[in-house]
């Protein structure tokens, strides 16, 4: 199977705080991954260095084969945990963003899945609830024909039939030959759809196992055991 | 149909339960076609991936059977009864086997033992 991200003894800290220490993983192709820990474990922090808006202090990570740059970028697609569209943009003039930045951005698809969560293209992003701007970000994100999809914390702020929707629509439009990176903190929501997780814990990797395998050896779900590893 | 997962079994198993247990309600009917992986995934609102496991092990049971450019389909009654046997078969094997390795008994030993039991050599205590 073709790895699709390959990260290899990576370190990061802001001034003297060490935020990532070591971390070596590899993503095939066609997995949907969790990566799971509580907050400031360092979940944001990997999903940065992937899509390139941080760099590594030490450490190597490829991009299918590619070092983090232009070219990973238009394999990558990166939903980032707060939504960055102006709010003085029509939903319309998000899709032409996106039309215009990214080769691979499918607008028919979007459009589609925007007409069945009822979302007028002619709305003003600032008329609309946090929530829906999430999804409507989501969606643009997953309407990528991308390789790798990076979702940091897709559902913070919908409501849990809202999560069931989007859950879907990253089902309903990922290919079978992409991988999706998952970092959520939610994951009773996520756990049926995730191949693998990855536990994170104040830098390091403490977990790195199939969904199945675990539920199997721990006889529990992927959410008991996390609050089992990271009780407080 | 209803898709409701509990949280200590592998999902793929669960998948496996709920079509069985479908057949046998005649849910879904012998010969009756199925859906795309990705569709019941869909529905199931589970990693297709894992649809796909639950289903390729239906297979191997004899439940479903798949023809290779048409889709799948749930098998003929026959073809049901004979994977149930099988698996009950290789059960009942097994419960035997750790009985006997309870005793002390290896799987080797266990089968001579059975073969010596049917031609009549094997004294009771």
């Amino acid at each position: 199977m073709n790895v699709l991200l390959q990260c290899e003894g990576i370190h990061k800290s802001y001034g003297n705080r060490k935020v990532l220490e070591d971390i070596s993983l590899e993503i095939p192709q066609g997995r949907i991954i969790g990566l799971l820990g509580p907050n400031g474990s360092g979940k944001t922090t990997l999903i940065k260095l992937v899509s390139g808006l941080l760099v590594p202090d030490a450490g190597k990570i490829l991009a299918a084969g590619n070092q983090i740059g232009v070219e990973s970028k238009k394999r990558i697609s990166y939903l980032p945990e707060r939504t960055y569209f102006s709010s003085s943009w029509k939903v319309k003039e998000t899709l032409c963003l996106f039309e215009d930045f990214y080769e691979d951005f499918n607008r028919e698809a979007a459009e589609r899945t925007l007409q069945t969560l009822q979302i007028d293209l002619k709305s003003r992003i600032s008329t609309l609830s946090k929530g829906t701007r999430e999804k409507l970000q989501l969606v643009l994100v997953m309407s990528r024909e991308a390789e790798l999809y990076l979702l940091d914390e897709p559902m913070g702020g919908v409501d849990p039939a809202a999560r069931d929707f989007i859950l879907k629509t990253i089902l309903a439009n990922y290919n079978e030959q992409a991988s999706i990176l998952i970092s959520t903190h939610l994951i009773q929501d996520v756990e049926k759809i995730l191949d693998d997780v990855i536990f994170l814990k104040q830098g390091h990797i403490v977990l790195q196992k199939s969904v199945d395998q675990l539920r199997q050896e721990h006889k529990k779900s992927v959410d008991a055991l996390f609050r089992e590893v990271f009780a407080c | 149909m209803e898709w409701k997962f509990e949280d200590d079994i592998p999902i793929y198993q669960q998948i496996m339960d709920i079509v069985k247990q479908q057949i046998a309600v005649g849910g879904l009917e012998a010969g009756q076609k199925l859906p795309s992986v990705r569709e019941l995934a869909l529905e199931a609102g589970v990693n297709p991936n894992t649809m796909q496991k639950a289903l390729a092990e239906l297979e191997r049971e004899g439940l479903l059977y798949s023809q290779r450019t048409a889709g799948r389909f749930v098998a003929e009654q026959k073809r049901i009864k004979q994977g149930l046997q099988e698996d009950l078969m290789r059960e009942y094997m097994q419960i035997f086997l750790e009985n006997m390795s309870k005793l002390g008994y290896s799987a080797q030993e266990a089968l001579q033992l059975l073969q010596k039991y049917l031609e009549g050599g094997v004294k009771e205590k």
